[in-house]
C-alpha cells in the first residue's frame, strides 16, 4: 500500500470504530488485522477466519506459537473462550449463510455504485479470489480499505470498474488515507475526510461522482 | 465384531497409488495442514502432469506449491495462488492451466464429490466472470449456478491423529479444507502425526470416519511452522482481501 505506519494506524483505528458489539467479524491479513488492534476490549466480538476458527484471540506471546493454529494468512493466533474449529465447508457456510456481521477487504477498484474489484488484473497479477467472492457476496457490511489512488496516482474510486469485479454492488463503506465514503443506493457520500487531507484532495483525486455532506467531519 | 483392519502402511509403499496423470486433491490451507511426507514423496517418485485440485498452491517451498515448483503440476483448481509467485509464473507462460473457484464453492464442490452429489447450487459469483459457461436454474424464484462436484483419482491430507482403521482427528485450524478431500479421493491417504489403536479414539470426537480412508502412512513431521516464521516483518501492507 506504500503508507506510512501511522496513516496505516488512522485507517485501522477509524474502521474500528464501525464494529459494533456482539458481531462475528472477519478481518483480511495486513491493514485490516491491525484493525482488530483497535477493537475496543470491552466489545463482545467473534472473528472468524476462512481456515476454519471462530473466536480468534490477538497473536501468542513469542515462544508460545502453535504451527497449528493461524489466521488465514498463516500467522499464529490465539483463541478466545467459546472459539470453536471447524472444516472449510462450515468456514463458507457461516458466510455464506449470512452470519458475518462485518467484513474488510482491500480492493483495485471501488465504482460509485459499490462494485468491488479485487482479485484480478488480467495478464498482470491473476492471484485468484481466495474467499473474496464470498465475503463480498455475503457479509452483512462489506468496509473497502484501500489507497485513495494507485502507484501512478489515479484514482481507484471511479464511475465504473474496468477490471472483472468480485461483487456488483457490495461495498458499503469505503476507507482510504483520504477520505471515509459510504455507498448508499448506488450513491457515493464523502462522511469524513482524513487528516491532513481537504475535501478538495479528496475529489481531485476520486473518479466517480461523489455526493459531500454537509459537515464533513475530519478524522484525526 | 471388533474391526480387525490395520491401514497403516509404510510411506514408500504408499508411491504405488500415484501416477502420472493423476488427478491429485491436496488438503491444506496456505500450505498449512498440507502432508508434507506424502508431497515429498510424489516429487521423489518423479511422477508428472497431475491434475492439482488444493484450496491453494502454498508457497513455493511448503504445501503442494513445491508440485508446482517442481513443474509437477499440468493443470490446476483452486482460489488462490497468491502467496506461491511460481504458480502465477507458469500460469502467464501457459504451462500451468488455472481454474479459479471461489474458495467456499470450492469447498463445497469437493464436500459434493466426497458426499456422492452430482452437484451443488450455489449463487456465490452471480454477476461476476464466475458465471461464465455455467448453467443456470431457478429454486423459488432465485437463480443459482449449478456448479458441478470434484473428486480425484487419489486424495492427500494430513491429520493429527487416526486409528488404525483410519478414523481421523484434526488439530485446531490445520483441519481445514482435510475433511473435505478425505472423503473425495478414489483412494485416500491420510498421513498422520500420531497412529493409535483402534478403539481408543472417542467416537464422539473422530471428523472422518475411516470408511473414507484408505491408507494412513506415519509423518516424518511437517514444514509449514516457518511460514510465519519467514514472513515476520515482511507482511504485505496491502489488505489481503482473499485466502
Amino acid at each position: 500500500m506504500g503508507l506510512g505506519i501511522e496513516t496505516r494506524h488512522r485507517i485501522a483505528r477509524r474502521a474500528a470504530l464501525e464494529i459494533k458489539d456482539g458481531m462475528t467479524v472477519n478481518l483480511g491479513i495486513g491493514i485490516p488485522t491491525l484493525v482488530a488492534d483497535y477493537i475496543p476490549k470491552d466489545l463482545h466480538i467473534m472473528l472468524h477466519t476462512e481456515n476454519g476458527i471462530l473466536g480468534m484471540g490477538g497473536s501468542p506471546a513469542q515462544g508460545e506459537e502453535d504451527g497449528n493454529l493461524s489466521n488465514a494468512g498463516g500467522y499464529p493466533v490465539t483463541i478466545h473462550p467459546g472459539a470453536s474449529y471447524f472444516d472449510s465447508a462450515t468456514a463458507f457456510g457461516i458466510i455464506r449463510k449470512g452470519l458475518l456481521d462485518f467484513t474488510i477487504l482491500g480492493a483495485l477498484e471501488v465504482s460509485e455504485k459499490g462494485d468491488i474489484a479485487n482479485w484480478i488484473v488480467p495478464g498482470k497479477r491473476v492471484p485468484g479470489m481466495g474467499g473474496a467472492i464470498d465475503l463480498a457476496q455475503k457479509a452483512k457490511k462489506v468496509v473497502i480499505l484501500m489507497n485513495h489512488t494507485d502507484k501512478f496516482g489515479n484514482p481507484k474510486i471511479v464511475k465504473n470498474c474496468s477490471l472483472p469485479l468480485t461483487v456488483k454492488e457490495g461495498a458499503h463503506m469505503i476507507i482510504t488515507e483520504k477520505a471515509v465514503f459510504q455507498c448508499v443506493n448506488g450513491q457515493l457520500f464523502l462522511r469524513e475526510i482524513m487528516n491532513p487531507y481537504s475535501v478538495d484532495d479528496v475529489l481531485r483525486t476520486t473518479g466517480a461522482a461523489v455526493i459531500v455532506d454537509e459537515k464533513v467531519s475530519v478524522f484525526q | 465384531m471388533a474391526q480387525k483392519v490395520n491401514k497403516e502402511i509404510s510411506l514408500e509403499s504408499a508411491s504405488q497409488y500415484f501416477f502420472n496423470g493423476m488427478s491429485l486433491m491436496v488438503g491444506g490451507f496456505g500450505g498449512v495442514g498440507a502432508p508434507p511426507s506424502l508431497v515429498n514423496l510424489i516429487l521423489e517418485k518423479n511422477i508428472q502432469d497431475i491434475f492439482l485440485i488444493s484450496n491453494d498452491t502454498g508457497f513455493p517451498w511448503i504445501g503442494p506449491g513445491k508440485l508446482i515448483t517442481e513443474k509437477r503440476v499440468k493443470k490446476l483448481i483452486a482460489s488462490h495462488i497468491g502467496s506461491n509467485p511460481e504458480a502465477g509464473k507458469q500460469m502467464q507462460e501457459g504451462f500451468l492451466e488455472v481454474e479459479f473457484v471461489p474458495q467456499g464453492t470450492l469447498a463445497e464442490k469437493i464436500r459434493a464429490g466426497g458426499m456422492g452429489l452430482g452437484g451443488i447450487l450455489v449463487d456465490v459469483g452471480l454477476g461476476t466472470v464466475v458465471e461464465a459457461n455455467k448453467e443456470k436454474v431457478l429454486v423459488n424464484s432465485k437463480e443459482y449456478m449449478i456448479e458441478t462436484a470434484l473428486t480425484a483419482d487419489v486424495s492427500i491430507v494430513y491429520a493429527k491423529r487416526a486409528d488404525r482403521y483410519g478414523n481421523l482427528i484434526y488439530d485446531k485450524s490445520a483441519r481445514n479444507t482435510n475433511p473435505l478431500v478425505a472423503t473425495a479421493g478414489q483412494i485416500t491417504i491420510a498421513e498422520v502425526e500420531e497412529i493409535v489403536p483402534t478403539g481408543s479414539l472417542n467416537p464422539e470426537e473422530i471428523v472422518t470416519p475411516g470408511v473414507f480412508v484408505d491408507f494412513i502412512i506415519q509423518s516424518k513431521g511437517v514444514d509449514w511452522k516457518w511460514v510465519w516464521e519467514l514472513k515476520r516483518g515482511t507482511e504485505s501492507p496491502e489488505g489481503q482481501h482473499s485466502k
